[in-house]
């Protein structure tokens, strides 16, 4: 049954990574009895076991709360979860936008921290109304009142009255919930008689149902057998089901109402055709204005992923396909490699995102993958004026039609104690960046603002910042733009042979402290062969780098063991074997690890 | 129907050596004997069976001299009648498991070479070895054959064993050219898994890859200047001694094993003893070791010996010409120094000999 407007709260809960909002969820969803204690799995609303085991939500999720307020009420509460990493910001935004107010947590013993402080930004850019909350006030290390003043003085917002909670004991929890039912306003400028607009904040694709839309009504209703269409694709289908979000179920309902969150069902294929951000309207009584906001999410990292195993291609596509059923910002197309054979070119919109794709691709599809180095979207300026954009250095015309080229730079905030402000800035300085400002948050933390190609950020940057403040910083970032940037194409040269799938394109200025780490590396990882093979890292034509790999001396069997000829014959099949795995550059043979080493040329 | 090679398999030892995964035990007081029996009985069988005739025989071992003389000779009479042989007949002999008059009783019957087991000629490289025997019990080895009418001798040396070195190695390379012995094999140690050896590999001072390959370039040059030829990767011989058994391996030949642990290749089956002293003694059958004898078989034995592979000799033997793609790939091993390709045959190089594994991969599966 759909609850009167004014006892509709929808809202989001945001934090910093760790801070807690996944147990504050599952607390919310146990005090409301949404879901019975015995089925309480820890962190419910992560149901993909990797944002169970990385602690971090990936994919927005939203249920529907029933809570009987104080007041005698009956409240309807519509949890819409948000991904908490920088790589998805898209669809946060998209949550917040479908919600009146935000949770705010903040964790009473590390205080405000760089999402913290991003996501309230993007809450209050939507005009959330947002209800801070201290949480871990379990933990001895614990300061409620200064986190409190922190977030005053920081935010602004008032925090004194903030419900100090454990997620994890449950300690006042109901707090929170009187909170949400007292200062998130309901949606009452919602009108049932407009035409339908439903702003898209999550779809999900399911084997039997096809993809599942989560939306929030903004004006309008809709019901099963109405036609509806997205308003960005011109897509309609017809309308199997609505209804409502529940902990462990869906619960059908006649109808959604402006105001509401629920879901909708449609035979939809591919989560393409229901992009978060879009507009759903009917065919019936259209809205001519869609939601403001849409915009289709763009990957911004790509590599090359290629099966180790040839035999592998079909199911790593069929895999890729079922992935992005469920993944609208997920791209890749077929790429032939000289050095890896078939494989596809994949966009993520982040490197987190990358890599849960290739541990989902490893762990759920039973792939052995093989990844080229990351590479962001470079804009090379010909001299006859046309300009091409690429992410795979195997595109990279000839030095000689480049005119200029560009890259792309992000704005980036790092938080972090004021110890570490020397070992940040040495970072960001070994990575290019561009410092722009510093500013005390409060008096021993400081807020650094860096503009850092996005490069130099896409690989490891988030890693070694963690490794050399002890975990302490926080890292946040958006694109800013294109600069001009003096950048070369590295080429790897094995026995005179480029091998393009080592290629990568890189700024001037580190282009021979990493030619010669790489010349090294392969030279370490490649097996002596037959004959001696030059390793040759070359910018053009110009060799700036090498190394060589001296000859195999000896791999003989001398004894015949008394006419055992099947024994020989066993060593020349594991030596086949053996040949299966490695990959073939004219007559040099390398191994899977030479290019993983390669890639991991930092550790 | 050509003749096959005959070996015979004599699994004692009077102490298992470090390096060695052959078959072997100590024999316990009248098990000579009785071995002998079982391998007179297995003679008639296999001679009743096959039909064929033989022109090799080789006692390989374990420790064939600890038979005794008069046990190898009667082995020898009787296989000799049953198989009508009346070509080379070896004997593997440790220079320390020989008794006296041994040589005579075993040259009346017919054996006429004789393989040491020296290894090395550098006595503390020998003992580390596992041999008992200084190089002087060596010499006397070889001069008791010679004394006996055995002139064809072969020597055992072993390369990139524990504490060797160019020097030591050169030392050994004199010994066999004093004694001027007119065969001479030479084998890299392999640590074979479950041995001494292969379990103690970082205490043994073990020469690297790059210092065995080098011994065995030093070894191979000193030795041809010498008249010798390398006529397969490990052995060495003055004109016409080459080791005619063995050469039956690498030609892809027939031959018939018998005692435990005993290979056989015959009418394109393979089979073998299994390592069990016991079971061969009652008389069990060996056990199938699939077909043998095709190309890729062929390749790889015939591409052991320096006249490699010759082509008007596979043709006959296969029915059809050489395949073009192992030429092709031979093409590029012979920039590298590594195959001689002619238009008559394909071989390997004395710089391929020793990497004979890879190059054989290579040339067979591309």
């Amino acid at each position: 049954m759909a609850a009167k407007k004014e006892n509709i709260r929808n809202f989001s809960i945001i934090a910093h990574i760790d801070h807690g909002k996944s147990t504050l969820a599952d607390r919310l969803l146990e005090k409301t009895q949404s879901v019975a204690v015995r089925e309480m799995t820890e962190q419910l609303l992560d149901d993909m076991d990797l944002e169970r085991e990385r602690g971090i939500t990936i994919k927005a999720h939203a249920v529907k709360l029933n809570y009987k307020a104080q007041d005698g009420e009956e409240y309807e509460l519509n949890l819409i979860d948000t991904p908490g990493h920088v790589d998805f910001n898209y669809e946060v935004s998209r949550s917040l936008a479908a919600c009146e107010g935000a949770v705010l947590i903040v964790d009473a013993s590390q205080g405000i921290e760089a999402q913290t402080l991003a996501n309230t930004y993007l809450a209050l850019d939507h005009d959330l109304e947002i209800v801070p909350v201290i949480n871990k006030i379990d933990l001895p290390a614990a300061d409620p009142e200064r986190v409190a003043n922190e977030v005053e003085e920081v935010i602004g917002l008032e925090c004194m009255n903030a419900p100090r909670v454990s997620a994890k004991t449950g300690e006042n929890i109901e707090q929170v919930l009187e909170k949400i039912v007292s200062d998130i306003p309901a949606p009452l400028d919602s009108d049932d008689s407009k035409p339908l607009r439903a702003l898209v904040f999550d779809s999900v694709y399911d084997n039997y149902k096809g993809v599942i839309v989560y939306v929030r009504v903004v004006d309008g209703k809709i019901k099963a057998g109405d036609t509806m269409r997205m308003m960005a694709t011109g897509a309609e289908f017809t309308v199997v089901d609505v209804g409502y979000m529940r902990a462990t179920s869906m619960e059908s309902a006649k109808e959604l109402t402006s105001g509401e969150v629920g879901y909708i069902t449609a035979s939809i294929k591919t989560v393409g055709d229901a992009r978060v951000g879009d507009t759903v309207t009917t065919a019936e009584y259209p809205a001519t204005e869609p939601l403001p906001g849409y915009r289709k999410v763009n990957p911004m990292v790509f590599c090359g992923v290629y099966p180790a195993d040839g035999a592998d291609y079909e199911n790593l596509r069929e895999a890729l396909e079922k992935l992005q059923l469920n993944d609208a910002a997920l791209s890749f197309e077929p790429e032939t490699s000289g050095a890896l054979g078939f494989g596809f070119r994949c966009g993520f919109l982040g490197l987190l995102h990358l890599e849960i794709i290739q541990e989902r691709l490893e762990r759920e599809y039973d792939l052995d993958l093989v990844t080229t180095i990351p590479s962001v979207i470079y804009r090379i300026h010909l001299t006859d004026g046309t300009m091409l954009e690429i992410d795979n250095p195997t595109n990279y015309p000839d030095p000689a039609y480049i005119d200029y080229c560009e890259e792309p730079i992000t704005k980036a905030n790092i938080y972090a104690p004021n110890e570490y402000v020397g070992a940040i800035m040495d970072l960001c300085q070994e990575r290019r960046g561009v410092f722009k400002d510093m500013t005390y948050v409060t008096p021993d933390r400081v807020d650094i603002a860096y503009e850092l190609p996005l490069n130099e950020i896409i690989y490891d940057f988030f890693d070694v910042l963690k490794s050399r403040t002890k975990g302490y910083a926080s890292f946040d970032y958006e694109i800013k733009g294109y600069e001009r940037s003096n950048l070369v194409k590295l080429d790897v040269l094995l026995n005179g042979d480029g091998v393009d799938a080592l290629s990568f394109i890189i700024h001037s200025d580190k282009a021979y402290a990493r030619a010669r780490k790489i010349a090294e590396k392969l030279k370490e990882h490649i097996p002596r062969q037959m004959f001696e093979i030059p390793v040759q890292i070359a910018i053009g034509g110009k060799v700036i780098a090498r190394e060589t790999i001296k000859a195999m001396r000896k791999d003989v069997l001398a004894k015949c063991y008394g006419g055992d000829i099947t024994r020989k014959k066993k060593l020349l099949e594991k030596q086949k074997e053996g040949k299966k795995r490695m990959r073939h550059f004219g007559t040099v043979e390398v191994p899977q690890e030479a290019f993983m080493a390669v890639l991991k040329l930092d550790e | 129907m050509k003749s096959i090679g005959l070996y015979i398999h004599i699994p004692f030892c009077k102490s298992k050596c470090p390096y060695c995964d052959f078959y072997s035990m100590r024999a316990y007081d009248g098990q000579p004997d009785e071995y002998t029996a079982c391998v007179l009985e297995s003679l008639e069988y296999w001679a009743d069976k096959l039909g064929r005739t033989a022109d090799t025989l080789y006692f390989g071992g374990g420790t064939p001299s600890l038979l005794g003389g008069r046990n190898i000779a009667l082995i020898t009479r009787r296989a000799r009648e049953l198989f009508g042989i009346d070509g080379e007949i070896t004997v593997e002999c440790n220079p320390s498991a020989v008794e006296d008059g041994f040589f005579e009783t075993i040259a009346k019957s017919g054996v006429n070479r004789i393989s040491l087991g020296m290894q090395s000629a550098v006595d503390n490289e020998r003992r580390r070895l596992g041999r008992q025997a200084d190089s002087k019990r060596v010499e006397e080895c070889i001069r008791n054959a010679r004394n006996a009418g055995i002139e064809n001798i072969t020597l055992d040396v072993m390369l990139g064993v524990p504490d060797q070195t160019q020097e030591s190695l050169k030392k050994t390379i004199d010994f066999c050219l004093r004694n001027d012995v007119p065969h001479i094999s030479a084998y890299m140690l392999k640590l074979e898994e479950g041995t001494y050896y292969y379990n103690n590999a970082e205490k043994l001072n073990l020469p690297d890859e790059d210092a065995t390959a080098d011994m065995y370039t030093l070894l191979g040059d000193i030795l041809e200047e010498n008249g010798y030829r390398n006529y397969e990767i490990s052995n060495f011989a003055k004109p016409g001694f080459e080791g005619k058994h063995n050469l039956k391996y690498w030609n892809c030949e027939e031959y018939l094993g018998i005692g435990p642990s005993a290979h056989s290749f015959i009418d394109g089956k393979r089979f073998y003893y299994s390592r069990d002293i016991g079971s061969f003694c009652l008389g069990c059958e060996p056990l199938p070791d699939g077909e043998g004898g095709d190309e890729e078989e062929y390749i790889m034995l015939r591409l052991r010996l320096a006249d490699g592979i010759v082509f008007d000799e596979f043709e006959k033997r296969f029915s059809k010409p050489f395949l073009t793609e192992i030429s092709e790939r031979a093409k590029t091993l012979e920039k590298h120094g590594l195959v001689n390709v002619t238009e008559a045959s394909l071989s390997l190089t004395r710089k391929g000999y020793l990497l004979s594994n890879t190059i054989i991969s290579e040339l067979i599966y591309g």
